[in-house]
């Protein structure tokens, strides 16, 4: 009876002890994008490092899960690769902020025994592989765009999310720009009827699937394929060049959009302009709520996103990521004062 | 002809005979396997820091879950706390005061929760407990289990309570204790040993679950302080581990894999070897 | 009667009121005690009600919208907020079947050999090893089922069936490619580990209860070993078996992480086993968070209420048929 008495309270000590350790700790709870979820994590990490009383937990469920979770109201601000839709926001009982925070790619990636190298995707190729119409990767629509590349004839394993994904979305969105065949059949949006294909759980999913299965081939984040050695592809942008997703890519993508970006920040940049664009760019965002009451949690989600805008922006490159257009930042940093 | 026949049914026998008790050990040593590679992969993961500090950086090596650790521990003492009394004093009524017709209907809702698939519990608990206050919360998650709990500790209960021999109830009637007294202090004393088990396997029970756990304690990569915020445990760090890319990440999931297995399996072994010297051991 | 029982001092602190007293305040305690014990048992019965109301009237939207057709609708298309229920529903029978399939003659055998064959001691000890495997939490059979199952049927397991067995003319169809190594085939293995150890206790101690004088009348009879227990000890058990096969069954449609780990989470309907496919608990778990929109999270409950209804249907079957043969005995 006594040991179970000091069990007990060695663990009620241990669940209490971490909140007694700071007597003003904010924590904040969000969920969202699995597209940045690597810098996120960083920029969490780092902040709290810094500013030891606040905690952001960031759970990383897909876009549609951060959506999700911010209208019912469970977090205090949510991620998600895909702007909210007009109808989205009006299901929210309060108004929601748009905050772009980087500036990545989703690529193809592919997992063919024998092929280390980049394989050049046509933008009819990749939607003729996602709708189940090119079924083996020797196909000529792949092929001719290879030549020299040994490709098998074996059947292409598509993978693409289970989840609600933004990163679907920035996928989705291109293949509708590229195909009509797709626009009218499947559509963009976060969640869709796949034609084909085995489901991950985000990108980190995708990415589990990815390596372990011969002959597939999925979309994820630029990051995820660097940190796990998975090798990708280029793709052919609306000017017809091949271009491999990279830094200067995606920033090439975003030029358009820094002079012109609407004041709540929502835009497509895929299949942008220009011969350098890397077609499949996006700009992610903080869903932040215009309301919080909670003035401890305001001023920690606005400091963070002050930080973020400036020092933060210095952890992107490292990860992959390119860093917001300087005009983009300085229209940010004025919209914080929104938040009351 | 007869002699073909004969020999027939006789090597039928051997054969069948043999088959059998190539499928019970074949289905034992599954279990040995599950323990072999869990120790072969887990084992060598299990470091000091994995017991002692929180998570990194996606993409960076190294880190532990201690979180998750305290997390799990939390979430089964507050399913203890919620659960155990419940399941203890309806099995008591069921046992000792239950009418034919009501107690039947208790034992028919108690079955048909027990059969209740464990994530469609946790969306009864996200509505219950995660809505109304808008917040994922370790007592969410700590109610699922709970829920989860009452059933196996309910079964338990009766079923120790009924095999206390009439002899010790005749006698503390005969020397005039009131029905309550007697369950008091003779016959729940006398079930102790059974209903302590059957409660430490219905924890034990719990402690693997992860559905429900899902979108209710949700998870933290942080120190989860008090009970109205969203935890780590074991079970879902190690799903959200085992499905993503990285090595390291693996790595630490076999790691926590062979921890949740080793305490759910000591906690089974020392109940059933308890139970099985006191009395009839049933498979719960 | 109880005026006598005041002579023993059960109560101490009892002030000295007289036996009548003492009396009424026995019962009185008794029907505290009563009433405590009551509201716990009932609070079981209004918790197990809630949930299942709950569960109603949160997929009021989606049954409002889609009635029946809900279970015939192929379709699960969030975008265009087209739900059916379809491919879920086939999908968790096709893997409990499959894992039935391989979970029964293995579990049925084994708990011949355990209840039949082996020495008591050899038995009880088996016995108890196969019942910790039913306490090892099914994220680590998820765990095992992507690092060894996984590549096992994409490597050895898939390509064999399609070689043989797919090209049997009827059960072919089951056998085709493409093979991921993720899908039913693989879910149904897994699920057949973790419901293999109930089908083994639960018959073997079915098999224990048939009388002595049964297998002793056909041995003398001439029967050998096998016959007598396949013709004549297993029939007489043959309901409470039944009874471990639903139960299996139940415990297989509910499982989550393990199926979800495992079956490639594509909602659609395909004859091969080696196909990937979807169920209604992993489709639950995977978008429940994330479900956009009112009729889409009322659509993935309502999903939850067919699942409760199907599990407690054959959960109820179960228990009818196991108490049946350990009360009356199966007559052939």
């Amino acid at each position: 009876m006594r040991k179970t008495l000091l069990v007990v309270s060695l663990v009620l000590g241990l669940a209490v002890a971490p909140s007694a350790q700071s007597d003003a700790t904010v924590l904040l709870n969000a969920a969202g994008a699995t597209f940045p979820y690597p810098i996120y994590s960083k920029w969490f990490d780092v902040y709290h490092q810094q500013h030891g009383n606040i905690q952001i937990n960031y759970q990383s469920i897909g876009s549609g899960g951060g959506i999700r979770q911010l209208q019912a109201g469970t977090v205090d601000f949510g991620a998600s690769d895909r702007p909210m839709s007009d109808e989205q926001l009006g299901q929210a009982k309060f108004k929601i902020l748009h905050f772009p925070t980087v500036l990545g790619a989703v690529i193809p990636t592919y997992n063919i025994a024998g092929v280390t190298g980049e394989l050049n995707f046509t933008q009819k190729a990749l939607a003729g592989i996602y709708l189940g119409q090119i079924t083996k990767w020797n196909d000529p629509e792949i092929a001719n765009a290879n030549k020299g590349v040994n490709l098998p004839s074996a059947d292409i394993v598509v993978v693409h999310r289970s989840d609600g994904s933004g990163t679907s979305y920035i996928w989705t969105d291109f293949l509708a720009k590229a195909s009509s065949d797709w626009k009218s059949k499947v559509g963009a949006d976060t969640s869709v009827n796949w034609p084909v294909g085995l489901g991950g759980k985000g990108n980190e999913g995708v990415s589990g699937l990815i390596k372990q299965t011969p002959n597939s081939i999925g979309y994820i984040e630029l990051i995820y394929a660097l940190q796990n050695n998975i090798p990708y592809g280029k793709v052919q942008n609306a000017a017809g060049k091949f271009v491999k997703a990279d830094l200067a890519g995606v920033t090439a993508a975003a030029e358009k959009a820094s002079k012109e970006i609407p004041d709540d920040f929502r835009v497509s940049i895929t299949n942008a302009p220009g011969p350098a664009s890397y077609p499949i760019s996006s700009f992610t965002w903080l869903l932040i709520p215009a309301q919080i009451s909670d003035g401890a949690k305001r001023e920690a989600i606005k400091g963070f996103l002050k930080w973020m805008l400036n020092d933060g922006q210095g952890y992107n490159e490292a990860l992959s990521y390119a860093k917001l257009p300087k005009p983009i930042v300085t229209k940010e940093l004025k919209a914080i004062s929104q938040i009351q | 002809m007869d002699r073909a026949r004969l020999l027939w049914r006789k090597s039928l026998n051997g054969v069948m005979l043999t088959l059998t008790g190539v499928s019970a050990f074949a289905v034992v040593s599954v279990l040995f396997l599950i323990l072999g590679y869990l120790l072969w992969n887990g084992g060598s993961s299990l470091n000091w820091d994995f017991f002692t500090k929180l998570p990194k950086p996606v993409g960076e090596t190294g880190g532990g879950m201690a979180n998750a650790i305290i997390g799990s521990l939390k979430l089964l003492l507050l399913a203890a706390l919620m659960g155990l009394p419940v399941g203890l004093l309806a099995g008591v009524y069921l046992a000792e005061f239950g009418s034919k017709t009501f107690a039947f209907v208790i034992r028919y809702t108690t079955d048909l929760l027990n059969g209740v698939p464990s994530i469609v519990i946790g969306i009864f608990a996200y509505s219950l407990v995660v809505l109304p206050v808008k917040h994922f919360s370790a007592l969410a998650g700590g109610v699922a289990l709970g829920m989860m709990v009452i059933p196996i500790t309910v079964r338990s209960t009766e079923e120790f309570l009924r095999s206390v021999p009439g002899s010790l109830r005749e006698g503390a009637m005969a020397l005039g204790a009131s029905k309550w007294k007697t369950i008091a202090t003779v016959i729940l004393p006398a079930a102790s040993g059974g209903i302590l088990t059957g409660m430490l396997l219905a924890l034990a029970r719990v402690a693997g679950e992860t559905a429900p756990l899902l979108f209710t304690a949700f998870s933290n990569r942080f120190w989860s302080p008090g009970w109205g915020q969203p935890t780590a445990s074991l079970p879902v760090m190690i799903y959200t581990y085992a499905i993503a890319p990285y090595d390291d990440w693996h790595r630490q999931a076999w790691a926590a894999g062979l921890v949740l297995l080793l305490l759910v399996l000591l906690a089974n072994l020392g109940c059933r070897l308890a139970l099985s010297r006191g009395g009839s051991a049933r498979s719960v | 009667m109880s005026t006598t029982a005041t002579t023993i001092a059960q109560a101490p602190s009892q002030p000295s009121g007289g036996a009548r007293a003492f009396v009424q305040r026995l019962r009185h305690g008794d029907e505290i005690a009563h009433l405590i014990t009551l509201t716990f048992a009932a609070g079981i019965l209004l918790l197990t009600s809630m949930l299942v109301y709950e569960l109603w009237v949160n997929s009021h939207l989606s049954r409002a919208k889609f009635g029946w057709l809900f279970f015939w609708t192929r379709t699960w298309d969030p975008m265009f907020g087209d739900f059916g229920a379809a491919p879920f529903i086939y999908g968790t029978l096709i893997t409990s079947i499959v894992s039935l399939v391989i979970a029964v003659p293995l579990g049925l055998s084994a708990a011949i050999f355990l209840a039949e064959l082996a020495p008591r001691r050899i038995s009880d000890s088996i016995s108890f090893l196969i019942d910790l495997l039913a306490a090892v939490p099914s994220v680590i059979y998820g765990l095992l089922g992507i690092f060894i199952v996984v590549p096992l049927v994409r490597t050895t397991i898939g390509p064999l069936l399609i070689n043989t067995l797919g090209h049997v003319p009827a059960i072919g169809k089951l056998f085709r490619p493409p093979n991921y190594g993720v899908g039913f085939l693989t879910a149904g293995i897994v699920l057949a580990i973790m419901v293999v150890p109930f089908i083994i206790s639960v018959s073997r101690e079915v098999l224990l209860t048939v009388p002595r004088d049964q297998r002793e009348a056909a041995l003398a009879l001439g029967a050998t070993r096998w016959e007598s227990t396949w013709q004549v000890v297993v029939p007489w058990a043959r309901t409470g078996i039944m009874g471990s096969i639903f139960l299996a069954l139940a415990r297989a449609l509910g499982e989550t992480m393990a199926v979800t780990m495992v079956i490639g989470n594509d909602p659609k309907i395909v004859a091969s086993l080696l196909a990937p496919g979807y169920t209604i608990a992993a489709v639950i778990a995977n978008e429940f968070t994330e479900a956009t929109g009112d009729l889409y999270l009322s659509a993935l409950i309502e999903l939850g209420l067919v699942l409760f209804l199907m599990t407690f249907i054959l959960n109820g079957l179960a228990r009818i048929l196991i108490v049946a043969t350990e009360r009356g005995g199966g007559h052939p």
